[in-house]
């Protein structure tokens, strides 16, 4: 077992944690934070992503050890008091159906739009490459991004 | 109690109807601030955990399974195999007898004496914790005595092959035939036949959102809440009590935040047995959530089917006669609806051309692979893919455009109400319509000359055009029809609208969303009828504590079926506010007239009440008349008469890198018609979405197993779900030519863009290579498979794409491609 210090959501964690538990698994198992669910087992679908110290990351691909001293921000710490434009826009564009990649979907087109506040269709496209959904065909997702990205951005 | 006795104050002046306006969904809330409850969120006090050991082999007896090492390991609480649980659970239901020689194998959810597939449950692990579990899985001995596997359907069915169930004695699960006039009369009279073997590939849904189960057993351990990530938590509730001997009303089952479904959660699934029968046994509550690749072995498949198609035409371009023969892959066992997948398709062959005749028959074969069963469309993709290739296959072998040939066979919008040669009336279209929109958006003259300038210069990547003049029959409904088709169940759907005290609405339904947007769409229907805000409808559902009756979403039911249920029990509210405020007027209702929610005396302008009013006078009923029904709540149960008939057309340009066989969506313009619109935003997701995913069969996806039986495709690394830059932006549009029989004159979308899509992707494919002597593509167009198309027409390597038992069978592969005679 490892002690680690996590900042979650903009509160501490301290906690005792095997060293082959999954970041993903730390935040749902033990915080609570079922906010950010798990979609594959092999990295691919980006379901789980959330932000690492500022990054984007596959939380399932971190493990908890790793993440130690670090701040973390799940989609249930987004919104302060209104919602984040990005949250905004997927709602805005019906850029969700089932919800279930959507916390991902959030977390990866924030850091997109932090890299590039203006990306054009394409580079949103790439930008999103790591996150899978099945039931928008991305369509609304871009235009989401897009309209986030006029009202100002990831910010 | 003044404030209490106080009726509501009159509201919405002035209202405008949102049946129609694309409002934003109420669903989208706590979906975008990670306020969610999926299943496999869900807790409870003492959670057990639970995991399922699979046999890596595909047929196999099993002369030992051990699980007393797992029992030594920390944090176990017991492992049982197939053999201790036979008391536990009885075998998983197949709910439609297609047929009167359908053999219908036993199905237990773990394994007792023989494995059939990869990912068959051998033995079950429950533990303190998830990570316990699988470790103490490793400690189960497991002796396989290997079975010769079967996986090819045509090899399956030819004399002496291994039989997948020893006990039936056959790989046949059945055969079907349905004549529809004399095709060999159309034979005799045609002079042009067009023979072709089309194959739809096996699929994985990839619902985002893997499977999860948790039971809770409550009180004294004799009755359970089951929360499952499911599609149809009435049928779970039915069958759990059919499968696990336990009394119906003892058990409730919730299905909570479902990630998508896509047909693959319209099931009754091993897990769910497995889960309750170990609660009921343990006294606690468990669950058991699939990793991504556990998913992909232990959901259903989706297609899997071979078409040979035959149409006799004449060589002016009329097509008499429709002959089809299909091959349908069972898989090891029967789920709920495996052998009527291929059969739900079968009236659709025809789609939206005059046949005279129609053949039609199927048989269904067992293999040694994960079962199939519905997925997005369920047999009417299949069937679009084989009439819409086919029809592009003959303009091709005619030198028609493939658009004329099509002007000169479909039903006209005059000759509706049709009566098609399968006897479906279909109420309402109008293919012109939608097509010459499409053409015009997409630009087809441009386009086709463009094509014909790549052909002249041999251009390396060439212009390819596919047209899909798709229709469908959905709004899964009929229950007298679904009966005669020995489906266990029926069609209904029932809705509860009721007035709460202080004036707002519950509208309770029994389809069960996994993204749809039913809250949204409902609230929608039932604002209207009632002349009340959007905002003051709540929607219940996927509860059957809450909802005792309904039958679920599957089929594009919700809104045809479902929600003309909402809108009559909102009409039945209305009537029953009538005769309250006719009462409380002491006037004769027939003088009352109601609109935007408030009722007015006919003649005299200051007598009105709002329906907030009455739905408080009512909860008082310090006022009632003799007799009446104080509570402002109405059920309707609707069984329609018929299916709802959508179609559409979709034009799809790809150009192909003929140097690398590499494909790319250039432009991808639908016009649908779907009748009227409750929410058109909404219409436009589901037309995306399906859209997408009849994409992602033409190009990108395919389950594939290996010779051994294993599913090489195993995991998201090695099938190909697109991502967002291999998919297109779709230009989409719709007409609009109202449903005749429902009040709502809607028609389902949530499976059109899926059904539609596919062959119009295909037959673009083989559009651009046409001129190079190609005539098929098998799906998925992979890079591979067109540019050994490509060389194979050149007669410079093998036309058969693939063609090894890797993908799949070699008799599946090497027998394809019929010609035209």
């Amino acid at each position: 077992m490892v002690r680690i210090q996590i900042t979650v959501d903009g509160q501490r964690h301290e906690d005792e944690v095997e060293g082959r538990l999954l970041l993903v698994h730390y935040l749902r198992d033990r915080l609570g934070k079922v906010g950010t669910p798990v979609g594959c087992d092999t990295s691919n679908c980006g379901s789980c992503t959330v932000r690492m110290d500022g990054q984007s990351v596959k939380s399932c691909s971190v493990l908890a050890v790793q993440a130690d001293g670090s701040e973390i921000t799940t989609v249930e710490g987004l919104a302060t008091g209104e919602w984040h434009p990005v949250q905004t826009a997927f709602k805005e564009c019906h850029a969700l159906q089932c919800g279930y990649c959507t916390p991902g979907m959030i977390m990866a087109s924030i850091d997109l739009l932090e890299e590039n506040p203006s990306p054009s269709e394409d580079e949103i496209r790439h930008g999103l490459e790591g996150n899978l959904c099945r039931c928008t065909g991305y369509q609304n997702i871009v235009k989401a991004v897009q309209y986030a990205a006029a009202q100002g951005g990831a910010q | 109690m003044t404030a209490t006795t106080e009726a509501p104050a009159p509201e919405v002046p002035g209202r405008q109807n949102v049946v129609g306006t694309p409002l934003r969904r109420k669903e989208d809330a706590r979906l975008v601030t990670g306020r969610t409850r999926w299943t496999d969120s869900v807790a409870a006090p003492g959670l057990l955990h639970v995991v399922i050991l699979r046999s890596p082999m595909a047929h196999a007896r099993l002369t030992r399974v051990d699980v007393s090492g797992a029992l030594q390991r920390p944090g176990i609480v017991a492992a049982y195999t197939g053999l201790d649980l036979v008391d536990d659970f009885g075998g998983l239901p197949t709910a439609w007898t297609v047929s009167e020689d359908l053999k219908t194998p036993s199905h237990f959810p773990v394994a007792r004496d023989v494995v059939r597939y990869v990912g068959d449950a051998v033995a079950v692990v429950v533990a303190s914790s998830h990570d316990a579990a699988v470790d103490a899985m490793e400690a189960i001995e497991v002796d396989y005595e290997p079975l010769p596997a079967v996986l090819d359907m045509e090899q399956a069915m030819a004399d002496g092959s291994p039989l997948v169930h020893d006990d039936i004695g056959t790989n046949t699960c059945f055969t079907y035939h349905e004549e529809h006039g004399s095709y060999q009369a159309s034979k005799a009279k045609a002079d042009v036949l067009l023979t072709r073997r089309y194959v739809n590939q096996r699929l994985i849904p990839n619902a985002m959102e893997p499977r999860s189960v948790v039971v809770d057993p409550t009180g004294a351990a004799d009755s359970f809440t089951i929360w499952s990530s499911t599609q149809v938590p009435h049928f779970v509730r039915i069958f759990m009590a059919l499968v696990c001997g336990i009394p119906e009303h003892k058990i409730r089952v919730i299905a909570p935040d479902v990630g998508g479904g896509f047909g693959s959660k319209l099931d009754i699934y091993a897990e769910e047995a497995i889960c309750l029968g170990l609660a009921k046994r343990l006294h606690r509550p468990v669950k058991w959530t699939a990793s991504r690749s556990e998913d992909y072995q232990a959901t259903i498949h989706g297609r899997d089917v071979i078409q040979d198609v035959e149409i006799a035409a004449t060589s002016d371009g009329k097509m008499l006669g429709l002959r089809v023969d299909l091959l349908t892959d069972m898989g090891a066992y029967l789920q709920l609806l495996t052998p009527s997948i291929a059969l739900l398709g079968r009236y659709m062959y025809p789609a939206i051309y005059k046949f005279e005749t129609h053949s039609f028959h199927c048989t269904g074969v067992f293999s040694n692979k994960t079962p199939t069963d519905a997925y997005r469309g369920a047999g009417r993709p299949e069937a679009t893919f084989a009439i819409e290739r086919a029809v592009d296959d003959l303009a091709a072998h005619l030198h028609l455009d493939p658009i004329e040939l099509r002007r000169r066979n479909w039903i006209t919008h005059d000759e509706f109400p049709y009566t098609t040669v399968c006897g479906l009336e279909y109420d309402s279209g109008n293919y012109e319509a939608a097509t010459d929109k499409a053409l015009e958006l997409f630009g087809y003259d441009a386009l086709r000359a463009e094509q014909a300038e790549r052909r002249r210069s041999n251009d390396p990547v060439q212009l390819g055009i596919g047209v899909s003049t798709y229709t469908e029959m959905c709004g899964l409904a009929p229950s007298r029809w679904l009966g005669e088709q020995g489906y266990v169940a029926g069609g209904w759907e029932r809705a509860t609208v009721r007035m709460t005290p202080l004036g707002k609405v519950e509208v309770v339904s029994g389809t069960s969303p996994h993204g749809q947007g039913h809250a949204t769409t409902f609230s929608q229907i039932a604002a209207d009828a009632l002349g009340v805000p959007f905002e003051d409808v709540e929607v219940i559902v996927n509860d059957t504590a809450a909802v005792p009756w309904g039958l679920d979403t599957y089929g594009s039911r919700s809104l045809v079926v479902g929600g003309t249920a909402v809108r009559r029990a909102a009409e039945g509210v209305v009537e029953k506010a009538k005769l309250l405020a006719a009462h409380l007027f002491e006037a004769d209702p027939a003088d009352l007239e109601f609109d935007s929610g408030t009722f007015r005396v006919k003649g005299t302008p200051s007598a009105t009440k709002t329906i907030q009013e009455l739905a408080f006078a009512s909860f008082t009923s310090h006022t009632m008349a003799e007799g009446s029904d104080a509570i402002l709540t109405a059920d309707h149960l609707v069984d329609p008469e018929t299916f709802s008939f959508p179609h559409g057309t979709h034009l799809c340009a790809v150009e192909v890198d003929t140097e690398t066989g590499m494909t790319k969506i250039r432009r991808y313009v639908c016009v649908d018609d779907i009748g009227k619109v409750v929410n058109p935003m909404i219409v436009e997701g589901q037309v995306h979405g399906g859209v997408a995913q009849g994409i992602a069969q033409a190009l990108y996806e395919e389950a594939v197993y290996d010779d051994a039986g294993n599913l090489v495709t195993g995991s998201l690394v090695d099938y190909l779900v697109p991502a967002a830059p291999d998919l297109p932006t779709f230009e989409t549009d719709r007409t609009e030519t109202p449903s005749t029989t429902n009040p709502l004159g809607v028609k389902g979308v949530g499976e059109a863009g899926t059904i539609a899509s596919t062959p119009a992707v295909v037959n673009a494919v083989v559009d651009a290579l046409r001129h190079l002597g190609v005539d098929d593509v098998r799906m998925a167009c992979t890079p591979e498979r067109v540019w050994r198309a490509i060389h194979g027409a050149r007669g410079s390597d093998d036309p058969a794409p693939a063609g090894s038992v890797v993908y799949g069978g070699a008799t599946t592969e090497t027998t394809a491609g019929g010609r035209l005679t």
